[in-house]
């Protein structure tokens, strides 16, 4: 007899990822240079990002198309982004075969009250938080993997430190705590108490937690490793540099030795110039990702 | 104490060193080579293989891999160190560490749609095993020198050759650590026949 989609299948998908760089491609040639570059996996979308935010208007789940060529183009997982609360654009995924699901704040929301129930599918979800709130509501929602939000495409990695510090300090404040203030602390982030109690069990989060939204260098990524990130996402960084090849390897390098100064210098000398960044505050609040998401 | 090391360059690393400990025996995350003569047995962990590989030619492991398994100390790869330490692949022109006479398939059992759980009984191990299948491979054949530790619906997924053990499933994710425990007395053995020869 066999189970398939269990939790531990799920969460443990997650687990084999850990310590490793997650790029986002948008054709078999981009996945390719990050298979070789040594991605654990690739995000299959049709822009990144940073091209999402330029373009403007409704960003929806890829043409599955592009999903089916990059599934075929490498060995390595292949996720794919679904709008938030989009039951159809999931389903279809699913039905797809792609490894993982990415309910993503980078799409426009489908829905704007309700996530996915993830717990109804066999495929494997992450999705993005900013707190420890949001990330209790998704693993409560079966949610098998998180990310920082950060803010998606801008280049700037103050969001995805803002969040990670966040999420860390309330795990910490947490697992001190007594079990007769969980109740109250549930209360107060918006968080289900059964898994703030597992969490203060385990002393951490029942699932990855990687770090993504404005990874940009090999030091950004180093950085929101020793943050305590499991792993790392790049969206727009590789892809919008000007050499691809040498960003996505560099970055690869820094993610594995995180705490190798001499090897972060070596790793980032001569490798181009980064994608151009974006400072948050000229971002009008209507135009923020990271806020998308209930 | 016997020290086991966990080669950390990427995948499911801390969850074999606490199965490790749980074993009682000490365990070392290795990044860099010259950890190795630190230990007396290594974990190649679950991961993705491609990366593993990219990450030990990067980092000149891929010798003192080799070394180390030809010096006769135990090395237990799972789910993609199983890969690593095939001598064939199907599919592919070149295996890497080669030093398990097998041939093995990747992501045999298909995606991560149709990753499982199962109970199996791996002989000499442990009766109601329950396995944890991700993406994961299986033994398509095995030479001579190896023996076919289990099987699942006619696949074989758990193998040894002598000081070499691998299993296409990962039994660090689950708290059951009969299989750990097996690796870990076999590393303690080889510890103690290499010290008196």
């Amino acid at each position: 007899m066999s189970n398939l989609g269990t939790d531990r299948v799920k969460r443990g998908m997650a687990e084999m990822q850990k310590g490793g760089v997650i790029m986002d491609v948008v054709n078999a040639e981009q996945a390719k240079i990050a298979e070789e570059a040594g991605a654990v996996a690739v995000m299959a979308l049709e822009r990144v990002p940073s091209d999402i935010r330029a373009a403007g208007g409704v960003a929806r789940m890829a043409d599955p198309t592009i999903v089916e060529e990059v599934m075929n183009a490498v060995s390595i997982p292949v996720m794919a982004k679904a709008r938030i609360g989009h039951i159809v654009e999931a389903r279809v995924l699913e039905a797809m075969g792609v490894d993982y699901i990415d309910e993503s704040e980078v799409l426009t929301p489908a829905d704007e009250v309700y996530h996915l129930n993830k717990r109804d599918y066999t495929v494997p979800f992450v999705c993005g938080c900013r707190d420890l709130g949001e990330a209790s509501r998704r693993i409560g929602e079966g949610a098998s993997m998180l990310r920082t939000k950060g803010e998606p495409g801008t280049g700037n990695i103050v969001e995805a430190v803002r969040h990670m510090r966040e999420v860390q300090s309330q795990v910490r404040k947490l697992v001190g705590m007594s079990n007769d203030e969980i109740m109250t602390y549930a209360k107060n982030l918006g968080a289900p108490y059964e898994v703030l109690l597992d969490i203060k069990e385990r002393g951490r989060l029942p699932v990855v937690n990687f770090a993504a939204g404005g990874v940009a260098t090999p030091a950004d990524a180093a950085l929101m490793m020793q943050l305590g990130a499991d792993g790392v996402f790049v969206g727009s960084g590789i892809f919008k540099s000007d050499n691809p090849e040498n960003y996505a390897r560099a970055i690869v390098e820094a993610t594995t030795h995180y705490q190798d100064y001499e090897l972060i210098s070596k790793v980032s000398k001569g490798i181009g110039t980064a994608m151009k960044g974006i400072e948050i505050g000229t971002i009008a609040p209507e135009q923020r990702m990271q806020d998308r998401g209930w | 104490m016997t020290k086991i090391g966990v080669l950390g360059l990427q995948g499911a690393i801390r969850e074999h060193i606490q199965s490790i400990e749980a074993s009682g025996a000490e365990g070392l995350t290795i990044k860099r080579k010259e950890q190795l003569d630190e230990v007396d047995g290594l974990i190649l962990p679950g991961g993705e293989s491609t990366t593993m590989r990219r990450l030990i030619d990067k980092y000149d492991f891929f010798d003192a891999l080799i070394d180390f398994g030809k010096q006769g100390k135990p090395i237990f790869g799972t789910c993609a160190g199983l890969i690593l330490l095939a001598n064939d692949i199907v599919g592919q022109d070149h295996a890497h560490l080669q030093l398990m006479n097998m041939k093995v398939e990747r992501n045999a059992f298909g995606r991560q749609k149709d990753s499982f759980e199962a109970k199996i009984d791996i002989s000499g191990v442990a009766d109601d095993f329950e396995a944890v299948f991700i993406r994961a491979p299986y033994i398509v054949e095995v030479g001579d020198n190896v023996e076919i530790l289990a099987t699942y619906r006619g696949n074989v997924v758990a193998a040894q050759q002598g000081t070499f053990l691998c299993s296409a499933f990962h039994p660090e994710l689950t708290n059951d650590h009969r299989f750990t425990n097996y690796f870990v007395q076999l590393v303690e053995e080889v510890k103690k026949t290499l010290a008196s020869s």
